[in-house]
């Protein structure tokens, strides 16, 4: 078969993986929240509320949409469709597989490897704060305005020591490919043995990427209404909180496929499957892991209370940006020490 | 003609138009919005020229964080009013003189680039703009100018906590 055919179905199942995975995720969301409160959460439609994401699906379609007559229209539309874009974009460069044989060819289930695959991502999400400012700021709407400022002051200061805990993963892996970084790690051990610190800094610099609670000062509704979407009704909301579920999931691919080792487990050579079949397990437990993260997610949203702004402008550039720098310099100094440099 | 000298007519046509939509649009967030566009296809020619590192370091450094500063700062002054006072004419003779001037030497520098090309990259002309071999340039036929430039950017930030400090002596 005709290679580019193959990797556009692999877009095609990626896509569509991303949108049920974070279809399901508001349902997980909603159950996970009802387990920590002891409550029994969505019930009704469907066995354990499994159909609720299509009924609130169709509750988002059927809404009315309201474009405020004040706000900027295009610019309006534009905000949604930027968020989501920026969203989806971001699971290009990771790798969800080994190779894969078919009829004799060999595809690889990553949709493409860049040389530049970490400096991809972290490009992609550094754009993706436009989708809220442009959203806030279209709304007209003082709470929207002081939602989409919150959110790009604070997204610029995580960026800064997120960028510099990458470094020093980049440092011990001496490479920007997302393969090559998953592949060293099925011969040597998960990269959180060798960045502990830099695991940490990068785990809260994804919370305040997602804009998850504790860090959801963007939309925090006790203060703000609700954020940058205040305005927003019908599909175009569903667009802004899709797309912070799916962002959700592709950093949890990005921190497992960075840290945790992407696909590889322990062992996996000693179980006598080969070709297809590793690949399918391998996959296999690279969702898990994803899905692990997911739930640490929810498990830490309905857990901590939201930060005060202040204690969260401190956190980023007083505690995580000197703790990044120190990882670095602690990393050049063992690698020197062990002879690597 | 290739199917890359189409995306770079494409991508010269993008660049041209988003700058000057820079210029001409009345409103500063239109401005800025322009200007990000122009960047993408900046950073879409740095692609054609298979530099990928560069594109990727514009988009983050420039598209990523600078012009989300800028927004910021439009968006909380809101600078959004139409009605700018006009400026004197000669104030706008002299910002005529002394752009027209930084342009003749952005040109002349560019014109005199050829001359002092790496030397190490002519060999390897595949992978001019990876970051393996921009990273061998920078770190030993430029070191100098690049740590220079550090010190610079580090007296900038520097210069810029000092002035941010509420009770300055």
């Amino acid at each position: 078969m005709d290679p580019l055919l193959i990797k556009a179905i692999i877009v095609l199942i990626i896509f569509a993986i991303t949108l049920l995975v974070a279809t399901y995720s508001t349902w997980g969301e909603r159950k996970v929240a009802a387990f920590l409160q002891d409550r029994v959460g969505p019930n009704r439609a469907g066995p354990g509320g499994l159909l609720q994401p299509l009924a609130d699906a169709v509750k988002m379609f059927m809404k009315e949409e309201i474009i405020p007559s004040v706000s900027n229209k295009w610019l309006f539309i534009l905000g949604p469709c930027i968020s989501m874009l920026t969203a989806l974009m971001t699971g290009v460069v990771i790798p969800w597989g080994g190779d894969i044989t078919l009829g004799g060819q060999t595809f690889n289930l990553q949709i493409v490897d860049l040389n530049i695959g970490i400096l991809y991502l972290f490009g992609v999400v550094s754009l993706g704060v436009y989708g809220i400012m442009i959203g806030g700021w279209a709304s007209n709407n003082k709470y929207s305005l002081l939602g989409a400022i919150r959110a790009s002051s604070q997204m610029i200061s995580y960026e800064i020591a997120m960028g510099l805990a990458i470094i020093a993963l980049v440092m011990t892996t001496g490479t920007l490919s997302l393969k090559e970084i998953v592949q060293q790690q099925d011969a040597g051990f998960a990269n959180i043995v060798y960045q502990p610190l830099g695991f940490v800094i990068f785990l809260i610099c994804a919370f305040a990427e997602t804009n998850r609670a504790p860090f959801d000062l963007p939309e925090c509704e006790t203060e703000l209404i609700g954020g940058y979407h205040t305005e927003y009704s019908s599909m175009k909301l569903g667009f802004f909180l899709f797309a912070e579920y799916i962002n959700m999931f592709i950093s949890s691919a990005v921190i497992v496929s960075f840290y945790f080792g992407g696909y590889n487990f322990p062992f996996q050579h000693e179980l006598g499957l080969e070709g297809n079949w590793l690949t399918i397990v391998q996959t296999i437990v690279f969702f898990m892991k994803v899905l692990g993260f997911v739930f640490f997610f929810f498990w830490v949203r309905w857990t901590l209370p939201r930060f005060r702004y202040d204690q969260l402008m401190n956190l980023g550039w007083k505690v995580l940006l000197p703790l990044a720098l120190v990882n670095i310099f602690i990393t050049g100094l063992t690698m020197w020490f062990l002879g690597k440099i | 003609m290739s199917i890359s000298q189409y995306i770079f007519w494409f991508l010269s046509f993008v660049a041209l138009i988003s700058a000057l939509m820079v210029v001409f649009s009345k409103s500063p967030v239109y401005s800025v919005l322009s200007l990000i566009m122009t960047f993408f296809a900046i950073a879409g020619h740095y692609l054609l020229l298979s530099a990928q590192f560069l594109a990727a370091v514009h988009i983050i450094v420039y598209a990523g964080a600078i012009m989300v500063l800028f927004l910021y700062v439009i968006m909380m002054l809101n600078l959004n009013k139409e009605a700018e006072p006009h400026k004197k004419p000669y104030i706008q003779i002299i910002s005529f003189v002394a752009i027209g001037l930084l342009m003749v030497t952005l040109i002349g520098t560019l014109k005199e680039a050829e001359a002092i090309a790496p030397s190490n990259i002519a060999n390897n002309v595949g992978g001019i703009g990876t970051v393996e071999q921009l990273g061998k340039v920078l770190f030993n036929q430029f070191l100098l100018p690049f740590e220079i430039s550090s010190i610079l950017f580090l007296s900038a930030m520097v210069g810029a906590v000092y002035l941010s400090k509420k009770n300055l002596q």
